[in-house]
């Protein structure tokens, strides 16, 4: 008998609203069959179980908020008619551990905390020079500055998450904080190459020739392929900061910045990016912005990225120098794909082309480690028939 | 006459008077100790006493601490009220084994049928290039000891009224006078007030920063307290007078306003009575600490000869001020 826990959907989850049960005692489950539905202040994600057993008590009724770990009910993995014995009764840690920032990074006095607590100050947000502990003194500064001036504070709803407006201003309040820290903590550094896309354009009219519209393969995979090849070959910008020291990722999962119908946004994650053919990464990036933009991610899918792309896409500016999301250490950016005159042989044409852009974390890399990450993007970008 | 229209009188007179006053006022009482009778005392405390009260009740004894701490002890049980003096607490360690294994003990292992109302008198401290043998302050290794109640006046006007309270108390209480306080000089009422044992005082209210002393470490805290104010920090001054039992109340009271604190002890930092009072402070007042709880103790080596040596071993004003500016930092 094991304990199906709250996971972390993310490196900025804490807690998490059960929303829905979709299994019942009784049941059979098996690894990676989804088992309940919670929400972050992001989205409605579907938790899958991490072993094979069938379901015991349900420790929580829907509508309730936890933490992180709290155990959400019992699966007997010994459970008779086992088919997999070989399931280990003791079930490993759920994959989806994510490296962590300590929970309070800042020193802090006790009576500061306390009274941060009491104000409501996010006493994280109030380091001082030279290390120096935060004192109650710069906690009720905080608390008497005006809150325009104040640095976001996480808020997560607790209303029932189905109020559309909620769930909205919650993912603001969320984006705020995350890119406030990302800023305000993340020595930023940006480089961008603008790349040739006419072999890539060329190779990919071919490719889909053949194939039914459903199946086309649409720019951003092969941008996103090539992005993650690069990313395999540089793993100092793949990975996390975390505690002061560079942690890197244990593959590449890439997360897929995209937008949402009204405002906001998702970073659903492709898993192993670097081994996916083309073909399979467009379809489980097809199924994954669908499922984003429904509001049914499954929470693998939004566990531990080790980068993050955004491709701003046809509508799109020419370029983007995004802001890191932290605790990772990098981000790719592509602006629109348009055609632009190129010099060539000393000639100009009319090419297709983009702007790759690195916004990379300074404290894990340099310039020289991001220009040659730009350089493998290009060099992958040339050779569409490798990738 | 001081400005206040009241007599001073020095730290020593004042004991002097207190001394006279029990002994004129109780027959059971009696002074005995080495010197205390002819040569009247080798802080001159018994001086002129022998003269007023005889050989019988001003007694000097053999140099034997254990046997004449002893013979104290016996004559408390039976009946007396002796007040024995022991040159230095260094020396009382020769009478340890009557302080800790009979007069803090009996009263216990007689199923509470034998108080013990014995006090016993010590001479503390640094200060007076004495070397390491005269130098010490181990009150903080007395108030360790269960069944003692151990005071150390830091004023004038306690020196005079602690000494009543500290024989009506029906239990041994050890009364540590510091060497350098001998000539201090303050006002005194004519007819004092008994001191309350139980209280520690508050010698200067201040909310920014709580100093916690006693005794002959009293001066230089309040010389640190006029340093800091001069520079904007208004320091509060709590002398516990008892060092053994603590009074709690008013120190967790003045660390929950002013939320920083430096216990200042001339005793060695570790395991010393301020060790036990900052885990006090963090047992019961931690979240309302802005700060560690600092402490300024004497450098822990048997206390030099040198002069300059030992002043820097000890807690002097500019460390207790450095300590609690690093506070406010």
């Amino acid at each position: 008998m094991s304990d199906f826990t709250m996971p972390s959907l993310g490196a900025d989850m804490d807690q998490g609203t059960l929303l829905e049960w979709l299994v019942s005692p009784g049941d059979r489950v098996h690894k990676g069959d989804p088992v309940a539905v919670v929400d972050t202040s992001k989205a409605a994600i579907e938790v899958e179980v991490f072993e094979d057993g069938v379901v015991g008590e349900l420790l929580v009724p829907p509508g309730t908020t936890v933490q992180v770990g709290t155990p959400l009910a019992r699966i007997d993995a010994t459970g008779s008619g086992m088919s997999t014995p070989a399931a280990s009764p003791a079930a490993p840690a759920p994959s989806v551990a994510v490296p962590r920032p300590p929970r309070s990074s800042v020193r802090a006095t006790p009576l500061a905390r306390r009274l941060a607590d009491e104000l409501g100050v996010d006493i994280d947000r109030l380091g001082r020079p030279g290390g120096l502990p935060v004192r109650a003194e710069d906690v009720r500064a905080a608390a008497q500055r005006p809150p325009s001036d104040q640095p976001a504070v996480e808020q997560r709803p607790t209303e029932p998450p189905s109020a559309v407006a909620t769930r909205h201003d919650s993912m603001r309040a969320t984006i705020a904080a995350r890119m406030s820290r990302a800023n305000r903590d993340i020595p930023h550094y940006f480089l961008s190459s603008d790349v040739d896309l006419g072999p890539a354009m060329r190779w990919l009219r071919e490719h889909n020739l053949p194939l039914p519209v459903a199946e086309r393969v649409v720019p951003a995979a092969l941008l996103l392929r090539a992005s993650a090849l690069a990313a395999a070959a540089t793993p100092e910008l793949n990975g996390f900061w975390v505690d002061d020291g560079f942690v890197p990722g244990d593959g590449v999962h890439l997360a897929v910045a995209t937008s949402l119908r009204g405002g906001g946004l998702l970073a659903p994650v492709l898993h192993d990016a670097d081994h996916l053919s083309v073909d399979a990464l467009m379809a489980a990036l097809r199924d994954l912005v669908t499922r984003a933009r429904t509001g049914r991610l499954r929470a693998a899918e939004l566990s531990d990225p080790t980068l993050t792309v955004t491709n701003l896409g046809d509508q799109g500016a020419d370029s983007v120098h995004g802001v890191i999301y932290p605790p990772q250490v990098a981000l790719v950016g592509f602006g629109r794909v348009a055609d632009r005159p190129w010099a060539v042989e000393g000639l100009l044409g009319v090419r297709p082309s983009t702007t790759v852009t690195l916004a990379a974390d300074h404290r894990a890399t340099d310039g020289f480690t991001g220009s040659r990450f730009l350089a493998l993007v290009d060099h992958h970008l040339q050779h569409p028939e490798d990738l | 006459m001081s400005s206040a229209g009241r007599p001073t009188m020095t730290y020593r007179e004042a004991l002097r008077a207190a001394l006279r006053e029990a002994l004129r006022e109780d027959e059971r009482v009696f002074l005995m100790g080495e010197d205390v009778g002819a040569y009247g005392g080798c802080f001159a405390v018994s001086l002129g006493l022998l003269e007023e009260f005889g050989p019988e009740r001003i007694r000097d004894t053999p140099l034997s601490e254990s046997a004449f701490v002893g013979a104290g002890i016996g004559a408390a049980v039976a009946g007396l009220r002796p007040i024995v003096e022991i040159m230095t607490v260094n020396f009382s360690l020769l009478a340890l084994d009557q302080i800790l294994n009979n007069a803090a003990s009996l009263l216990h292992m007689s199923g509470g049928q034998f108080n013990v109302p014995l006090v016993i008198r010590m001479t503390t401290g640094a200060g007076r290039q004495l070397a390491a043998q005269h130098s010490h302050s181990l009150e903080g290794w007395y108030a360790h000891i269960p069944g003692l109640r151990v005071v150390a006046p830091a004023t004038v006007a306690d020196a005079r009224g602690m000494l009543r309270p500290a024989l009506d108390d029906p239990d041994p209480v050890l009364f540590f006078e510091h060497g350098s306080l001998y000539n201090t000089s303050g006002p005194l009422e004519e007819d004092p007030a008994p001191v309350d044992l139980d209280h520690a005082a508050v010698r200067r209210p201040g909310g920014d920063v709580t100093l916690v002393t006693y005794g002959g470490s009293l001066p230089p805290t309040l010389e640190a307290a006029d340093h800091l104010a001069a520079g904007g920090v208004d320091a509060e001054v709590i002398d516990l007078r008892t060092l053994r039992p603590l009074d709690d109340a008013t120190i967790m009271d003045s660390v929950r306003r002013t939320h920083r604190v430096v216990v200042v002890d001339e005793g060695w930092r570790s395991g010393s009575l301020s060790a036990e009072v900052s885990a006090r402070i963090t047992e019961q007042a931690m979240y309302d600490l802005d700060g560690p709880v600092e402490r300024v103790c004497s450098a822990e080596v048997p206390l030099p000869y040198a002069q300059h040596l030992e002043e820097a071993a000890l807690p002097r004003p500019d460390r207790i001020v450095a300590a609690a500016r690093r506070l406010l930092e």
